[in-house]
């Protein structure tokens, strides 16, 4: 489980995060809502301590993030996943070399062991045989697709997603949310995703939060505070 | 940013790359990588400066020294070979190095941070220092003396052909000034000075990439800030070697 207590977090005059408070339960995805530029990236990002805060504290597993040293951090992350916006994959590496760099960094697998993991994982994000695609030839929903492979190498906990399906095709973005749902249903994946996309959010999200102001609400009825 | 928290962050960054757990097994690879794209990507544009700085040092010498028809000929091959071992060989290498490899490691690096490359990296676990810097520092540290050794064996070569063929100065005058008087402090010096020059360049390189924020425009920034602090570090670091060494 992954509790968020009290965060708080100021850029000069701006409050990006006011006591901002929530709980990730066991197999459940967490969504938060919000519109662009509210800190939503922020708030997902200091929760494996990639942000700094001013105040407040972040718990998984029961183990604090921000009390954590390096060696400690780098533990709690290989627990998480974490899709970036832009997925953030390495220029220089083609698909199967994205997707296993977790493994070979964390792993003693054989490389025909990491090569068979990628492929399994391939399948299951629906780029079967991609691998020695490289990112300037993929389009920006298979990146997408290949940053949550990459997430899932090390068979995590939890994954974090941040605006996974902005900016994408209808298509694209049906498959995706359908993607995050199954890893959810069928690998009882837990996570936070942060979205200013409606659609997204009423499909996976089993509990709802809104972001605005720097403040976090739970939204019972979805849609209606993000509207009015 | 002062000049004083300038060089502490500087060297904050250095000891932060390098007194690190290098886990080799998983690192070696992206040493090997490093040290082909600084040795092996440079030899050419090495290769053709120290042709040129051969050729024009004897050229020079002869003139200046040797030409007024007082001093002996083989003068010419201690003089350039002096000349080459002791500061033209590891200093023009450096720079040129500076040149092409302090700004691509600022603008990759740059490039990563802007794309947030090095938080996936972060995300995933993987300490950037050690994925990124720690291979730079020390492919540069290998590359770079095995570059000053090349560039002063062509620039001494080229310079021998040119006194042979075009200035009357046969091979084996110009060689008995050479290695007549040869001194194994002109060549560990230099190498020596390479070996400072290394960290400096693929530090500067790698500091100027990973400070970037904001985009396209700070990275052209960081790559400028990464070759004119590699440059002029590489010169201070010159001066202070020969200081120690050969004063």
């Amino acid at each position: 489980m992954i509790e968020v207590k009290d965060l708080s977090k100021k850029f000069d005059e701006l409050v990006v995060l006011d006591h901002v408070s929530f709980t990730v339960p066991e197999a459940k995805l967490v969504v938060i809502l919000g519109p662009s530029g509210t800190g939503k990236t922020v708030l997902l990002k200091s929760l494996i301590g990639l942000s700094t805060l001013d105040e407040g504290e972040v718990f998984i597993d029961g183990q604090s993030v921000q009390k954590a040293d390096r060696r400690e951090i780098y533990e709690l992350r290989k627990k998480i996943g974490f899709v970036f916006q832009g997925a953030a994959l390495f220029d220089s590496m083609n698909v199967r070399e994205n997707v296993a760099l977790p493994l070979v960094e964390h792993s003693s697998a054989s490389v025909r062991e990491i090569r068979e993991k990628v492929a399994k994982i391939l399948e299951i994000v629906g780029l079967p045989g991609k691998e020695t695609l490289y990112p300037r030839s993929l389009s920006g929903g298979m990146k997408r697709l290949v940053s949550i492979g990459r997430a899932l190498s090390l068979d995590p906990k939890y994954l974090f997603y941040d605006e996974p399906t902005t900016g994408l095709d209808p298509v694209m973005k049906d498959r995706i949310v359908k993607l995050i749902g199954n890893l959810k249903k069928d690998y009882r994946k837990s996570g936070v995703v942060v979205t200013h996309d409606l659609e997204t959010a009423q499909a996976i999200g089993d509990v709802l939060y809104m972001l605005k102001n720097g403040r976090i609400a739970r939204l019972d009825k979805i849609g209606k505070e993000y509207y009015g | 940013m002062n000049l004083f928290s300038s060089i502490t962050d500087y060297t904050g960054f250095l000891i932060r790359s390098v007194f690190i757990p290098w886990r080799l097994s998983k690192t070696r690879s992206i040493i090997l990588d490093q040290v082909f794209d600084v040795g092996i990507r440079s030899l050419p544009l090495i290769l053709v400066i120290a042709t040129f700085v051969g050729l024009v040092s004897t050229v020079q010498t002869l003139y200046q020294i040797v030409g007024s028809g007082t001093v002996p000929k083989y003068i010419l091959g201690y003089t350039v070979g002096r000349m080459v071992l002791i500061e033209l060989g590891p200093v023009l290498t450096a720079l040129m190095v500076s040149g092409r490899c302090a700004s691509s490691m600022a603008a990759e690096i740059g490039t990563m941070r802007v794309t947030e490359q090095i938080d996936a990296l972060e995300a995933m676990a993987v300490d950037p220092y050690r994925f990124l810097c720690l291979p730079r520092i020390i492919g540069t540290f290998i590359a770079l003396p095995i570059l000053s050794i090349i560039a002063e064996f062509d620039a001494l070569l080229c310079g021998a052909v040119y006194a042979n063929y075009f200035l009357g100065v046969p091979f084996s005058v110009f060689n008995y000034g050479l290695i007549h008087f040869f001194f194994a402090r002109d060549f560990f010096g230099g190498l020596i000075k390479s070996l400072f020059f290394s960290v400096v360049i693929a530090t500067s390189g790698c500091y100027f990439g990973f400070r970037v924020k904001g985009g396209a425009r700070e990275v052209g920034n960081a790559a400028t800030r990464a070759v004119v602090t590699a440059s002029i570090l590489v010169l201070i670091l010159d001066f202070l070697v020969a200081l120690i060494v050969f004063s």
